[in-house]
């Protein structure tokens, strides 16, 4: 996910990608307020299933309640849709799951998808890249060079955001020195 | 006299070699009267899971209506059935949702978690878990029903024991 940068900004503090619970992340594409909004609610839904059950909330669970939610802003008065698309990625009892969330509420189960900027380009590119038994370093490269072809200006660990979930169950964002290291493997 | 005691009951669980066994007693008393021998205190909630409840018979079947509800909806929502340790937690917090003016039961909960490895747990009226490795009991025999499983449990029991007299 690529972030705004110039010689001002101190992007390195804000966040696009944000943790769930310890085994779900999500990125947005869209208004950035409108996601804060959104990752809040989602936040206390999961975490409100965990005092009930004492359990992780499983991904398609929190999916669908932060769905419901963004359809309630679709029909209720006075509100308006919220003008974001929500890349969820976690990993549960059913393994890894990947799950796009529309602004009407819908969402879809992807195995690899793209969203926002040339996300056309992206998709035909992730189609053709994008094998079931692709380790995660290749995922990474991938999704890597996936960014890379419709991105303005020189990539580097400080322009990107990359998270990532793997059989520990825990969700983490790589730091930019981590990211220039894979920015380097993929030249 | 406690209103825990105005129905009697008696239930217990133990654990065995893959496998649990619960039971209760079906007498449905009014103080000392007995009104019924053929009321159900063990429900099912599905095949790997076993509820019994002890205490004020209305308050058990209760309940149990409301755990049914709550399961029938959580199998339709994540498709699949609560794990034992799940539904354990679910009972706890349900009950403590009414901590001042609490179901008067005491639930006894058994049943096979993962691997169908045996699970039991039982906790009181306001939704403190015990759980247990080899056996729990409830009810107005509990004390009863304690001396008798330490006495004669052993770990790893198998479901049907032959005896010849």
């Amino acid at each position: 996910m690529a972030r705004i940068s110039s010689l001002s900004s101190q992007a390195t503090l804000v966040q696009k990608i944000q943790i769930l619970t310890p085994n779900i992340g999500v990125v947005y594409s869209g208004m950035g307020p409108d996601s804060r909004v959104l990752v809040r609610k989602s936040r206390k839904q999961a975490e409100q299933y965990n005092l009930l059950y004492k359990e992780p909330i499983p991904v398609t669970q929190l999916v669908r309640e932060t769905a419901a939610v963004m359809q309630e802003f679709t029909q209720s008065g006075g509100v308006r849709p919220f003008g974001v698309s929500l890349l969820v990625a976690g990993y549960d009892d059913k393994g890894p799951q990947l799950y796009q969330v529309d602004p009407s509420g819908s969402y879809f189960s992807w195995k690899a998808s793209a969203m926002g900027k040339n996300v056309s380009n992206a998709k035909t590119f992730l189609e053709k890249r994008y094998t079931d038994d692709m380790e995660l370093e290749d995922a990474i490269h991938t999704a890597i060079l996936t960014l890379k072809e419709g991105f303005e200006g020189q990539i580097s660990g400080k322009n990107i955001e990359i998270g990532v979930i793997e059989a520990d169950r825990t969700f983490r964002v790589l730091t930019a020195a981590q990211i220039e290291d894979y920015l380097q493997e993929v030249e | 006299m406690s209103i825990f005691e105005y129905n009697g009951s008696a239930l217990v669980a133990m654990v065995g070699k893959n496998c649990f066994a619960i039971a209760s007693d079906r007498r449905l008393g009014v103080q000392l009267q007995t009104i019924a021998t053929d009321f159900q205190r063990i429900f099912k909630i599905h095949d790997k899971l076993f509820l019994g409840l002890s205490g004020l018979g209305s308050d058990a079947q209760t309940l149990h209506q409301r755990l049914v509800f709550r399961h029938k909806l959580y199998q339709l929502r994540e498709e699949r059935d609560m794990k034992p340790e799940t539904f354990a937690s679910l009972v706890s917090a349900m009950l403590y949702e009414k901590r001042f003016g609490p179901y008067f039961c005491q639930p006894v909960i058994a049943g096979l978690g993962e691997d169908d490895k045996p699970f039991i747990c039982t906790m009181d009226s306001i939704g403190a878990k015990e759980l247990a490795k080899d056996f729990v009991v409830a009810g107005t025999a509990s004390e009863s029903l304690y001396g008798a499983c330490e006495s004669m449990f052993k770990p790893d029991m198998v479901p049907f024991i032959f005896h010849s007299f």
